[in-house]
């Protein structure tokens, strides 16, 4: 764990500089443009007040050289001079023209909207910050109006008046701080009359930053980790190994017995990859513990990689090459490994990538591997819907096995828990992964309810520090963006007594926690390999009185055991 | 340029277009004795219609060209994924794997505009709860736009089609459905107005809305009501002569143009303000219409897990090798009993 650094660990609350939750939603009054007298947003870029809170720290140069990305040097966002290189506006315009003739989303997005305004307020950080530039469709034009300056005849010639304005470095700042307030979590796509994706924009405009050296280090720090040791975390393989062996201990003593995965052995029919987010920090960790107890009461024949020990992909967050980059070790490593097919963790945007990336960027470079679609040796079943990628979802397999009745469950063990299903955005709107879940839950918990239906399935809300802005130092952004979520979670807490907040992504993980005990300290955040393996019975397990967190099962309270 | 600059802006720009062919067509020929309906009659429909054309399909075939290197739906329901978990029509439209539910989904999108009718407004202010509220008023107010819109463009053919397609005639009959007036009044110009209206307010009274609109929102919305009111105020108020007008368009449509005695300068208000509406819409946010049609989270299926899609532009993989990373971490793998494809150097070889 050498390379993690200090700031990586999430401040208490009362380092989090914030307000209380109910002065945090006092302040989010979104009818304060009421007379259209004020200065037009063309015009505002230089007002633009870069708040402490609302966003993540600039990137280290090491991070910038470890990976060979443009402008490496200590800079601070806070400082008038963020040190861009001599011809950085010829650079992002470049940046600019070269994507608008590689994708054609990009420039149909600059080209269509019409400002209905449908996305408005469909967008969690506007709800939570009712800052207007968080509106999507104000996000994307401030794309736009640099995009017509630039580009198209008509805001050449008549400038403001065709909505078009000059690049200039407050317009670039003004960019940065409100890319990085998006989470990429395609929601607003979903009610766009055009499908208009303003995670496609800011992914380009992402991009451009990164030309000219604007990354910030949550972001840049993973990536850098990621490329060297194989995971986000910057875990080295010994110390993955070790980490692993932990939960081994742990699981140990719950069901009385140790289980003995393996590491990068060849010849392994399946290579289970998760994000390292879930060795690495709770509650992941115990879902992590769930993988390793539902592989075990299966026998299945797999095994860890430390190389490919990153399911997620901050490279999604950063680049499309840097997304290649980073994806590619799947395919090499199951190749090398000569497995048969993938099978992949909880985890958001790595299924964004896996579904909607994976295969068109890289299956290149799974030519003359053993890879075959993948059958559960379990049950036998084809996932034919994973036929060309070859990677399978851990909750498809799992919805497989009990719908199979391969697995000995005691969801009584669960009754303690009030369950609700939070969809990560990338699973639901880039995938659509909304029954498997669901039905592992439903399998495994006897108490499960659904939250309002605007905030679930393909209308569910980002946890608000998705794509990479997870750190501390943003924390105002979090909780404003977390707002909706927790609003949801908040009803069905009160109407229901929920207490428990179920989820498959990693990011989710990390964050909600926060989000919970900031907005509704009665709810918990778990994954739901953890809920599985507190189910699970295993062939010679002794008696269970613990859960997975160490805490008494119900009616086990006055257990020895405890 | 905020929302009033904004309205006085666009508003002065229809203004004045409505002053140039009044000018041309009224003032000159009664000040100075010139004729100008040839050129608002003929050649500047002429150009307005080529500038249409040529600019619409250079636009398409520019986003055409440009390649969709991945495949990226926004999926809005259930993946088919294992056998017995549901996947109906629902989800076939809504996450379609095939081209049949693209085509669904597409038809859907843009005849009935799907996605602004699933729209919900936030009620949020001052109070800690979030409520979700149905919000169908802009999808009305849009398909009332439309397609009355298109009603109108097809109840026009009767002036550039002879004989006419048989389904002129019944359209007008529908549209004139409630003969309350002489002339039948079509319900669909006077909806059409409402609908703009009605668009406009909308700009104008939600704080949101006007925040983010510029004069390429007003602009269009203040012309194509101008273009209606003037259309409403030929039928019904200065009763335009509808026979040397039909002369005149249908010499445009075969190419032997002609301008007929009799016909009012109201008409060439009207010709003139489309004109200039159909030499604007390829470079506007009209484009919308041919854009709809080629959006990538829309028009693609969820399907990149079944069938590789292919990047023409992909690069070649780059990539922390596995071979480097074990020549970093060897020692470290070896003592923690990973194991390796090469083993450690000796120490003496290592000196």
């Amino acid at each position: 764990m050498a390379d993690i650094p200090k700031s990586w660990k999430v401040a208490p609350p009362k380092a989090w500089n914030l307000t209380t939750p109910e002065e945090l939603v006092q302040d989010t009054d979104h009818r304060r443009y009421t007379l259209g007298l004020e200065k037009g947003w063309l015009r505002t870029a230089p007002d633009v007040e870069i708040k402490k809170g609302m966003h993540c720290h600039a990137a280290l140069p090491k991070r910038l050289e470890d990976v060979g990305m443009p402008n490496p040097r200590n800079w601070s966002v806070m400082d008038e001079d963020w040190k861009l290189p001599k011809n950085w506006k010829e650079i992002v315009l470049e940046g600019f023209k070269d994507r608008l003739e590689r994708f054609r989303s990009f420039k149909l997005f600059m080209d269509i909207c019409v400002r209905c305004g449908a996305c408005a307020d469909k967008c969690h950080f506007f709800i939570g910050s009712a800052d207007p530039k968080n509106m999507p469709v104000l996000r994307a034009e401030l794309f736009r109006s640099v995009y017509r300056k630039y580009f198209t005849t008509a805001g050449k010639v008549l400038g403001p008046i065709a909505g078009a304005r000059e690049l200039t470095t407050d317009v670039l700042k003004e960019w940065w701080y409100y890319l990085y307030q998006c989470t990429e979590c395609r929601r607003c796509s979903v009610f766009c009359p055009y499908g208009i994706d303003t995670a496609e924009i800011t992914l380009m405009g992402r991009e451009l930053t990164n030309l000219v050296g604007l990354n910030i280090d949550w972001i840049a720090a993973p990536v850098a980790f990621c490329n060297r040791t194989g995971n986000h975390m910057g875990i080295q393989p010994h110390a993955y190994k070790d980490m692993i062996e932990f939960f081994l201990d742990e699981i140990e003593t719950i069901i009385g017995y140790r289980i003995e995965p393996t590491f990068n052995r060849k010849g392994a029919e399946i290579l289970f990859i998760t994000p390292s987010g879930d060795v690495f920090g709770d509650p992941g960790t115990y879902t992590a513990m769930g993988y390793l107890m539902l592989f075990e009461a299966l026998g299945l024949d797999y095994t860890w990689s430390t190389y490919a020990s990153e399911g997620g992909n901050f490279g999604l967050f950063t680049s499309h090459d840097m997304m290649k980059k980073l994806n590619a070790k799947m395919y090499a490593e199951a190749k090398r490994l000569g497995v048969k097919w993938i099978l992949g963790g909880e985890c958001g945007h790595m299924w964004r990538v896996v579904n909607q990336y994976m295969g068109t960027m890289n299956l290149d470079l799974a030519e003359g591997s053993k890879m075959e679609e993948p059958v559960s040796p379990i049950t036998g079943t084809k996932f034919e819907n994973a036929k060309s990628t070859k990677m399978v979802h851990i909750t498809e397999f799992t919805a497989d096995l009990i719908k199979h009745n391969k697995l000995k469950l005691d969801p009584s063990r669960n009754d303690h828990l009030k369950v609700t299903y939070h969809d990560s955005c990338n699973p639901a709107r880039a995938m659509g992964l909304l029954e498997e879940p669901r039905y592992v839950i439903k399998n495994v918990c006897n108490n499960f309810y659904e939250m309002p239906p605007n905030t679930i399935r393909e209308q569910t809300y980002c946890c608000g520090g998705g794509s990479g802005l997870n750190a501390g130092e943003d924390m105002e952004l979090r909780m404003r963006g977390g707002m909706p979520r927790a609003n949801a979670v908040k009803y069905v807490n009160e109407k229901y007594g929920v207490n428990k907040l179920a989820c498959v992504c990693a990011i989710d993980r990390a964050v909600l926690p926060n989000t919970m005990e900031y907005f509704v300290p009665e709810v918990d955040v778990t994954g739901i390999h953890e809920l599985v393996a507190n189910a699970l019975i295993l062939e010679g397990e002794k008696e269970r009185t613990i859960d997975l967190r160490g805490e008494p099962l119900p009616g086990m309270e006055e257990s020895e055991d405890v | 340029m905020n929302a009033i600059l904004s309205l006085i802006l666009s508003g002065g720009v229809v203004s004045m277009l409505v002053a140039i062919p009044l000018l041309g067509v009224w003032a000159l020929p009664h000040v100075f004795g010139i004729h100008l309906e040839w050129l608002f009659g003929i050649v500047i429909p002429y150009f307005a219609v080529i500038i249409f054309f040529v600019g619409i399909v250079y636009k398409v075939v520019q986003w055409g060209k440009c390649p969709v290197p991945f495949r990226i739906p926004s999926t809005c329901a259930q993946q088919k994924s294992l056998p017995w978990i549901k996947y109906g029509y629902a989800e076939k439209l809504d996450n379609p794997v095939s081209t049949a539910g693209v085509v669904g989904r597409m038809i859907l999108e843009v005849l009935c505009f799907r996605s602004l009718f699933k729209n919900t407004r936030v009620e949020f202010g001052s109070g800690e709860t979030i409520t979700y509220k149905s919000a169908k008023w802009l999808w009305l107010g849009a398909m009332a736009f439309h397609y009355c819109f298109l009603v109108v463009i097809l109840r026009h053919l009767r002036f550039f089609t002879e004989p006419m397609p048989f389904f002129v005639p019944i359209i007008e009959k529908v549209d004139g459905f409630f003969q309350f007036f002489l002339p039948t009044v079509y319900q669909s110009g006077l909806l059409l107005g409402a609908a703009l209206t009605f668009l406009l307010l909308r700009r104008l009274l939600d704080p949101k809305l006007r925040y983010i609109s510029l004069v390429a929102d007003y602009f269009p919305l203040f012309l194509i009501l101008a273009i209606v009111k003037t259309g409403i105020l030929m039928r019904y108020v200065f009763k335009a002569d509808v026979v040397s007008i039909k002369e005149l368009t249908m010499g445009l449509v075969t190419f032997r143009p002609v301008i007929p005695e009799g016909i009012s300068v109201i008409f060439y208000l009207h010709i003139f303000l489309v004109s200039i509406l159909f030499a604007y819409f390829p470079f506007s946010k009209l484009m919308h219409m041919a854009g709809v049609f080629l959006s990538p989270t829309r028009n693609l299926s969820n399907n990149s897990r079944i069938v590789r899609h292919i990047n023409p532009w992909n690069p070649p993989p780059k990539y922390h090798t596995y071979e480097a990373y074990e020549d970093d971490f060897r020692e470290k793998m070896i003592e923690a009993g990973l194991p390796v494809e090469k083993q450690a150097a000796s120490p003496a070889a290592k000196e």
